[in-house]
């Protein structure tokens, strides 16, 4: 006997960033809709990024709740946790999941996420590899590791953000751990080289060891179902007990494919974060959105874009017409306590950018600039003025005439053209001044010029 | 809301609005304990940008359309709807830094010892912020805000 539809106003799979960010732009415009959110995890809202933290120091799963423990009830959001959407009826807007309930939406929104990409390599499958992208994933490596004790060796395919993020975890569990990385630098996609280099030398003089330019070629095992080690892809054998396959993500597309809704590499979404069904929304790592900085739609699976993506659906899922501007590449890292910044487009394709940097101690800056405005930055060391810098890149301002000031030791707001930086003083800009002010007009301006 | 309004033209870099904000926000309230003997050294959550003859103190806007928040991987950061206040979480901050990425202000800094960031609270309980109140030129003023609507046609 089939079971009886519930049925939602808004309905959105998907219980991470960019859902939790829909659910509360609805509620700020909606009190009373329906919500309800999906997720095939059995917790409430965490961060994910603080699943490294949860494998370093077994961080409990209250400190990495992303909101209260009260937030569903507060918000009055009803939630499937621990169930999977198996299937999408795009016309009779039902959404099946694996456990045979059926919720019927009028909205819906698709904020899936990624799934780690695993290579098809011989020992795959044996006991000891693991992923790193979700609490089970942590819990999972976690009682691996208790169960070896402390002598463990880890191997770690991949140098991106997941990869250097589980190592830093491993290394300060005591692990000794090895990252393989298929291409010449670690982090080669967020950093420049300089970038790369600062963080391997800091990996390095963890004991991390890193190997560059080779993959894993196999897993093997001389025990029955238990990873013994690998061989590279020239063969070499490094033995270990554990395998992390960090080589990315990519977006979980299964439940939009074969339903009408457009997809390329994510799923395609128009300024309005609407998928090519208008009544169909999707945000975050399963999404092609808007860069500014390359103009046109990719892939930036990256927390605060998920955030601000699934904010924009909620809007406009509740009727309130809103455009995203469009994110880019924006990290901010701090392994072993370095901490770099990076964002828009960080290694220039050709001669026709513009490259300034500088290097003072231990500090190194640097912004890509391509016909006078900033597209790409890298700060390392000295990050606390960098969203001064990526708020130019964002407002497409054109930095010429000061663009030397910008990786300036002493850089601050203050070294920006006067009208810039009276603008963000936040004085209002016309029609409205504090009565004090008012009061007290300066009699002279000896402002230099 | 009220916010803190800037009125740069008679600030003289004095740094005192920092000195006030550094000894309201330390432990022990104390001017001398929290310059000298307090460890770590509580930090202000103000401070003073120059390029003589231009200088101007830098804190948090309590944007009504917060990036910092938006931006925040932990949850750490968040804006109370009533009071318009933008706080932070210091138990589930993690010092990643992405919102000092994030904020176009450089309004938030890093507490390097604690690995936390700071970041202005508004004097949260006091009925004007110790640098209001203190700076001896009027040149921080706390008035209404004025721009508190968000606009929804794009968001940024």
């Amino acid at each position: 006997m089939a079971k009886s539809v519930v049925k939602a106003k808004y309905l959105i799979i998907g219980n991470s960033a960019g859902g939790i960010a829909a659910a509360e732009a609805i509620r700020e415009m909606d009190k009373a809709g329906e919500i309800t959110i999906i997720s095939d995890e059995p917790y409430p809202a965490y961060s994910r990024p603080l699943i490294s933290e949860y494998l370093a120091k077994r961080c409990p799963l209250e400190k990495m709740l992303f909101r209260p423990a009260d937030f569903y009830e507060k918000n009055n959001i009803r939630t499937f946790l621990d169930k999977k959407a198996q299937h999408l009826d795009i016309d009779k807007h039902i959404v099946e999941l694996e456990s045979g309930e059926k919720i019927r939406w009028e909205r819906l929104l698709l904020a899936t996420g990624g799934l780690p990409i695993v290579p098809e390599i011989e020992g795959i499958g044996l006991k000891g590899v693991f992923t790193f992208t979700k609490l089970d994933d942590a819990k999972a490596i976690d009682e691996f590791l208790s169960h070896y004790g402390i002598k463990v060796r880890a191997i770690v395919i991949g140098g991106g953000l997941i990869g250097v993020g589980v190592t830093e975890a491993l290394v300060k569990r005591g692990i000794e751990a090895t990252i393989v990385e298929m291409k010449e630098r670690i982090l080669n996609t967020i950093l420049d080289e300089e970038g790369s280099t600062l963080e391997e030398k800091t990996l390095t003089e963890a004991g991390v060891e890193i190997i560059t330019g080779h993959t894993v070629g196999k897993i093997g095992s001389y025990l029955p179902g238990e990873v013994t080690g690998v061989n590279l892809d020239d063969t070499r054998p490094i033995p270990c007990e554990l395998v992390i396959v960090a080589i990315g993500v990519r977006p979980r597309l299964d439940l939009a494919i074969g339903t009408g809704i457009k997809v390329n590499r994510g799923i395609v979404v128009d300024h309005r974060m609407a998928t090519s069904n208008p009544e169909v929304f999707a945000c975050g790592d399963v999404v092609e959105a808007h860069d500014f900085i390359y103009g046109e739609n990719r892939l930036t699976p990256i927390w605060p874009n998920a955030y601000m993506e699934g904010r924009v659906a909620g809007f406009n899922m509740a009727g309130v017409p809103t455009e995203y501007f469009g994110g880019t590449a924006l990290n901010s890292l701090k392994y072993f306590g370095l901490a770099v910044a990076s964002a828009g487009m960080v290694n220039p394709p050709d001669d026709s950018y513009e490259v300034i940097s500088n290097r003072y101690d231990h500090m190194y800056k640097k912004v890509v600039l391509k016909d006078g405005l900033v597209v790409g930055m890298v700060f390392a060391g000295d990050i606390e003025k960098s969203g001064v810098v990526f708020s130019l890149m964002k407002d497409r301002v054109e930095v010429e005439r000061f663009k030397q000031a910008l990786v300036a030791e002493d850089f601050s707001l203050a070294s920006l053209p006067e009208e810039m930086w009276r603008a963000r003083l936040g004085m209002p800009n016309s029609g409205f001044l504090p009565p004090t002010i008012l009061r007290e007009e300066p009699e002279e301006l000896v402002l230099g010029e | 809301m009220k916010r803190i309004y800037i009125n740069e033209q008679v600030c003289i870099g004095c740094h005192l609005c920092e000195v006030y904000c550094q000894v309201a926000h330390s432990r022990s309230k104390d001017l001398v304990k929290a310059f000298k003997r307090e460890s770590p050294e509580p930090l202000p959550s103000l401070w003073v940008e120059e390029r003589k003859p231009v200088c101007f103190p830098v804190q948090c806007h309590h944007c009504a359309d917060p990036v910092c928040v938006y931006a925040c991987l932990t949850g750490a950061l968040w804006r109370d709807p009533d009071s318009g206040i933008v706080s932070v979480d210091m138990d589930k901050c993690i010092g990643c830094w992405t919102c000092i990425l994030a904020c176009p202000f450089g309004a938030i800094r890093q507490e390097t010892d604690l690995g936390k960031i700071v970041k202005c609270d508004l004097c949260e309980g006091r009925d004007v912020p110790v640098c209001v109140t203190n700076c001896p030129n009027e040149a921080l003023v706390y008035a209404e805000a004025q721009d508190d609507t968000v606009n929804h046609a794009t968001i940024n």
